[in-house]
């Protein structure tokens, strides 16, 4: 099944990125492109497997390791800001959010 | 022999020059440091740290003098951008990174380095950043947006990638030793292209904290340099747990240069590999097998069984099915993965935008490059409403199939051998404007990579236009120690990891 | 339960989503302080700002206080759950995605029990799963900017989800009550609603009885429980309305702004969200063992159900004073202190609920900062029993504790001249004189009028200026009639 253009233009706004005209032509010809090699993958019967997120649980069981309760980090927002476009007053500016 | 030559030396070589205070670190770093502006052409280096690094030399040989100087002390090593550093800008290949300052070194970086300035780590000199692919994304180092690497041995080729600036650095012999990550073969590639030794351990043997994330379930970082034995030394002192990373193997730290070291039973001087069963995926030798690449991986596979190994037939099934299912399965986490890079908290901001919306969109789309683009678009589009169990579930299901392979095949051998790419590095720009055509070609290096296995490349000879053939070595988990053995052996019967490309 | 109330003919349907700040020393996933009101930023650390090469690692104590939670709700503690990515874009998002839990929450199920009026209300759990919290943005100009505080972002929240059970604003204000008080009383949360520790998210639909459920919007961040009575009723008002007048209702969040007294949509939720829900492939699955959930079960401090239980049981209680008495930790101690030193459990009972809470409320105040002390309001309660004071005296003598003009009772007393009069031959001398100005009523009830003679025992009490004990007075009486 073929992506449309709505389909690239929709993907391109949940993603945040502006697409010229031109970027989304091409955009579509190579998704379409690719999801060409995809299709191989719905054939396999996969009924019963369970999924594989993170590889050694192939051969083990992984579990979340937790951390003790402590404050580990102190204050060092001038270093963290260091590459921050926009500040005032230890504030990240951005464009107004509206609500 | 004469500083001059000094480049010559791998890292246990250096390691036992200083040792012998025959010579020092400063000297060392200046003669790489004045190598690498000779080179500049080659596009290895995005960061050349020259203030940077002679101070670290200086507390090297200090640290020597005090007699705290561990194996690789006062060695010069450099790392993929990808990884971030407290001394030095980081731009993962990205524009959208140009100038960014990390306010904290990679696990990796420090265990390295100096640690926390507090000789708690190896106390290697880092000269600089390496170039790569944006955010590791690529397989020629032509998606970073600082231009591209050259192949030391043809400067018209590629030098494979994501980790391209670190195989030519070492290739050029412009640093013994460089870091590389591997998400799909972004360390193996490229040093079998680069015609050096680099290995990808176990999925989480070596911390991902600090190192910029493309597939969290995927990354792997790794060292890359001329031999097996170079790379053991530098994998003991960078790997190990770490509990800023949740998916950190808690494991004993390794001494991988001594597992290296270790005989087999029943192994004799003339074979040190004997009992060694090595596989032969036969999906891994498909017609489409470049003949050239095909006859030195015959030829280093002939060697191993004259070591005393033993070839085993058997099949990996679902290789083919490993490009899909990974280039689904990277670009769903790259795409969520990258969603922090939106001009608000660093990097760059579009100059010129409206609200806050717009703002997002030009800012991203001016800071990411097109395959960078492309796969957030995949990634979005197989975790998007009414997709999701079409396109990730089934690809997660079938990575489990894809691992119980390996295991099976497992039971019949030891190691896993076969190619690592289907050709020779290719001419810049000869890929075109065709990603899938890329993408197929990474078909030996995805199923090791989903599966969560060790792989090596080991320069196995030369092929076409005589470019560097890397055989692939793949070891069941944790086995980083067996495939060091094997590949170690295989160059001390040979001299393909010794040769050094014309020029240089 | 009853027949639900209608409103305009409309049967009113209500669930609610709650956000709760687990009160850890640090953030969920990293190393950084929680506390509330520091400088900008200055408490979001890498991990915190999504710097690149970041990752998160879980913190125990946050879980632990999820597994507090599920066992007090009766639910089921998630052997093993899952840590997803909802991924959107906002400023004050720094990952460009939320670590919350989607399919596989920690805590499966429960109910919350707690009194309408004098009936008793069951509000069934959906779930209750782990998230971080995200950032502030701080909407006064900054050159016709927004400024964004991280601060917030990675503080660990339970978020509590109810069945739509509800059926009127009185009903989810009691839950949200019953449940602020349950997470402190359990000690997860500091249940502070101005600083947003305990923020509720209402669920709203409304439609004729019997017919199915309604399209619902949501109300966002209500930090007020006077807040969420009034927007919920502006905003079932305004659905019937929009029904009434043949519109159709739209799926919406709204916010509800309190000077106007509105609920209005809002505009970053307008592009119908799509998540992309994935499994967090930077933390593997929580594995919660059993002897984890045993240690924490042996932990627990006695819940307010068992308590009122006890109450019930062992004081004799009726089982809404129980309730009453178990409405919060501090209420419960209480009571428990001065039953234990007056053994007078109903009267401790009437008083908390009677007078106590009435000035408690009128002064906004909380049982903590109630100025008698359990012990006093206990001799009180003794003197009330013991005959020394009446209790219409008794409520001058509280008053007095109350405003703090003195905290001896017996002192007051006195101070006041309350003291029932014990003294039988004044009495008597009183009940003759009584006795002859009041021949009529003698006459009345020799003729077997009971009223007539509780007339005279008021007139004995008038004249001893109600200081004499009313039981002793009528004995008196009937010996001499």
């Amino acid at each position: 099944m073929a992506l449309s253009p709505a389909d690239v233009s929709r993907i391109a706004h949940l993603a945040r990125l502006e697409l010229s005209g031109a970027e989304a032509d091409a955009m579509l010809t190579q998704l379409n492109g690719f999801f060409g090699i995809v299709e191989q993958m719905s054939a396999v019967d996969t009924r019963g497997i369970e999924p594989l997120y993170t590889p050694l649980s192939a051969v083990q069981d992984v579990t979340l390791r937790l951390r003790d309760d402590v404050v580990t980090e102190s204050n060092n927002r001038e270093r963290n800001q260091l590459s921050a476009p926009a500040v005032e007053n230890g504030l990240f500016l951005v464009p107004k959010v509206i609500e | 022999m004469s500083a001059g030559e000094l480049h010559t030396l791998g890292v246990a070589q250096l390691s036992a020059k200083l040792a012998a205070r025959e010579v020092s670190s400063t000297e060392l770093t200046q003669h790489l440091l004045a190598r690498a502006k000779a080179h500049a052409t080659l596009g290895a280096y995005l960061h050349l740290d020259e203030a940077g690094a002679l101070a670290t030399a200086a507390v090297a040989d200090e640290r020597r003098a005090a007699g705290k100087a561990t194996a690789l002390t006062g060695i010069p090593l450099a790392h993929k951008d990808i990884f971030v550093t407290r001394d030095m800008p980081t731009t993962a290949g990205s524009k959208m990174l140009a100038g960014y300052r990390s306010p904290f070194d990679a696990t990796v970086v420090a265990r390295l380095g100096n640690g926390a300035d507090d000789f708690s780590g190896a106390g290697m000199v880092s000269l600089g950043k390496l170039n790569c692919d944006e955010y590791a994304m690529g397989s020629a180092n032509e998606n970073s947006a600082f231009g591209p690497v050259r192949n030391p041995w043809d400067t018209s080729r590629v030098p494979g990638g994501s980790s391209g600036g670190s195989a030519a650095a070492v290739a050029a012999r412009l640093v013994p030793a460089a870091t590389g990550t591997d998400t799909g073969g972004s360390i193996r590639q490229p040093a079998s292209f680069s015609g050096i030794t680099g290995i990808k351990p176990t999925y989480g043997v070596c911390s991902r904290y600090g190192m910029i994330a493309f597939a969290s379930s995927l990354d792997q970082a790794g060292p890359m340099a001329r031999s097996a034995e170079d790379c053991a030394l530098l994998l003991s002192a960078m790997s190990g747990f770490d509990t800023r990373d949740a998916t950190s193997a808690e494991r004993p730290p390794q001494d991988f240069h001594a597992a290296m070291l270790t005989a087999r039973d029943g192994a004799t001087a003339a074979q040190p590999l004997k009992g060694l069963r090595i596989g032969l995926p036969l999906e891994f030798f498909p017609a489409a097998l470049a003949a050239d690449v095909n006859g030195a991986v015959r030829g280093a596979l002939a060697e191993l069984e004259k070591l005393g190994a033993t070839l085993v037939d058997l099949s990996l099934p679902r290789t083919e099915l490993s490009i899909p299912v990974y280039y689904i399965i990277a670009p769903a986490e790259a795409s969520s993965n990258l969603s922090r890079f939106d001009g608000v908290k660093f990097g760059h901001r579009a100059k010129q935008h409206g609200d806050l919306l717009d703002m997002y969109k030009k800012t991203r789309a001016e800071g990411f490059g097109a395959e960078v683009k492309r796969r957030i678009m995949i990634g979005t589009y197989v975790l998007s409403h009414g997709y999701y169990d079409a396109y990730y579930l089934q690809a997660q299901k079938l990575r489990r199939m894809i691992a119980d392979d390996f295991q099976a095949c497992f039971q019949q051998c030891d190691l896993i051998a076969g190619p690592v790419a289907p050709t020779v590095a290719w001419k810049l720009g000869e890929q075109g404007d065709d990603p899938v055509k890329a993408y197929l070609a990474d078909i030996f290096t995805l199923s090791g990579s989903l599966a969560g296995l060790p792989g090596m490349s080991v320069p196995a000879g030369f092929g076409e236009h005589g470019m560097p053939v890397g055989l692939q070595l793949i070891g069941n988990y944790f086995q980083e120690g067996r495939l060091l053995h094997a590949a170690h052996a295989l160059q001390q019967a040979t001299d393909f990891h010794l040769r050094t490309p014309e020029g240089f | 339960m009853s027949a639900p109330q209608l409103i305009r003919g409309y049967e009113v349907v209500i669930g609610l989503e709650n956000h709760v700040q687990l009160s850890t020393l640090s953030k969920i996933f990293s190393g950084a302080s929680t506390a509330f009101g520091a400088e900008p930023n200055t408490q979001a650390c890498p991990v915190d700002l999504a710097l690149p090469g970041t990752l998160p690692v879980l913190n125990r104590a946050a879980v632990e206080r999820a597994i507090r939670f599920g066992l007090a709700v009766g639910a089921k503690v998630a052997p093993l759950s899952i840590f997803a990515r909802k991924n959107y874009f906002y400023p004050d998002l720094p990952k460009g995605y939320q670590i919350s839990q989607f399919e596989i929450p920690v805590v499966q199920g429960g109910e919350v029990e707690f009194f309408v009026g004098g009936e008793k209300k069951k509000v069934q759990l959906t779930r209750a799963h782990l998230e971080e919290d995200a950032g502030k943005s701080l909407h006064e100009d900054f050159q016709g900017m927004s400024g964004i505080d991280l601060n917030r972002a990675g503080t660990p929240l339970l978020e509590i989800v109810s069945e739509p059970d509800m059926r009127s604003a009185q009903e989810a204000v009691e839950y949200a009550k019953t449940l602020h008080a349950l997470v402190m009383w359990l000690d997860i949360c500091d249940g502070n609603m101005q600083e947003g520790s305990f923020r509720c998210d209402v669920n709203v639909s409304v439609r004729k009885p019997g017919r199915p459920y309604g399209t619902r919007r949501e109300i966002k961040n209500l930090n007020s429980f006077r807040y969420l009575v009034d927007a919920v009723n502006y905003e079932v008002n305004w659905q019937i309305d929009q029904i009434e007048d043949g519109l159709p209702i739209q799926q919406a969040t709204v916010l509800y702004n309190p000077d106007r007294g509105e609920t209005r949509a809002m505009r970053s939720k307008e592009d119908s969200a799509d998540y992309r829900y994935f499994p967090d492939p930077d933390l593997p699955p929580l594995v919660i063992a059993p002897e984890w959930v045993e240690r924490v079960k042996g932990e627990m401090p006695e819940l307010p159900r068992a308590m009122a239980e006890r109450f019930v049981q062992q004081d004799g209680l009726p089982a809404y004073d129980a309730t009453m008495m178990t409405q919060s930790l501090g209420f419960a101690r209480y009571y428990e202190a001065s039953r234990e030193v007056c053994r007078q459990p109903k009267l401790v009972a009437n008083w908390l609920m009677g007078e106590i809470s009435k000035r408690l409320n009128a002064e906004d105040r909380g049982i903590e900062q109630a100025p008698v002390s359990p012990a006093t309001l206990a001799t009180l309660i003794q003197r009330i029993h013991d005959g020394t004071v009446s209790n219409n005296s008794a409520r001058q003598v509280f008053e007095a504790l109350w405003t703090g003009a003195d905290s001896d009772v017996d002192a007051i007393i006195d101070a006041k001249d309350l003291r029932q009069s014990k003294d039988s031959g004044a009495l008597e001398k009183i009940v003759d004189e009584v006795i002859a100005a009041n021949p009529k009523s003698v006459e009345e009830y020799r003729a077997g009028k009971d009223k007539a003679f509780n007339a005279l025992v008021g007139q004995v009490m008038k004249a001893s200026k109600g200081k004499a004990n009313p039981a002793q007075a009528s004995e008196l009486l009937k010996q001499k009639l």
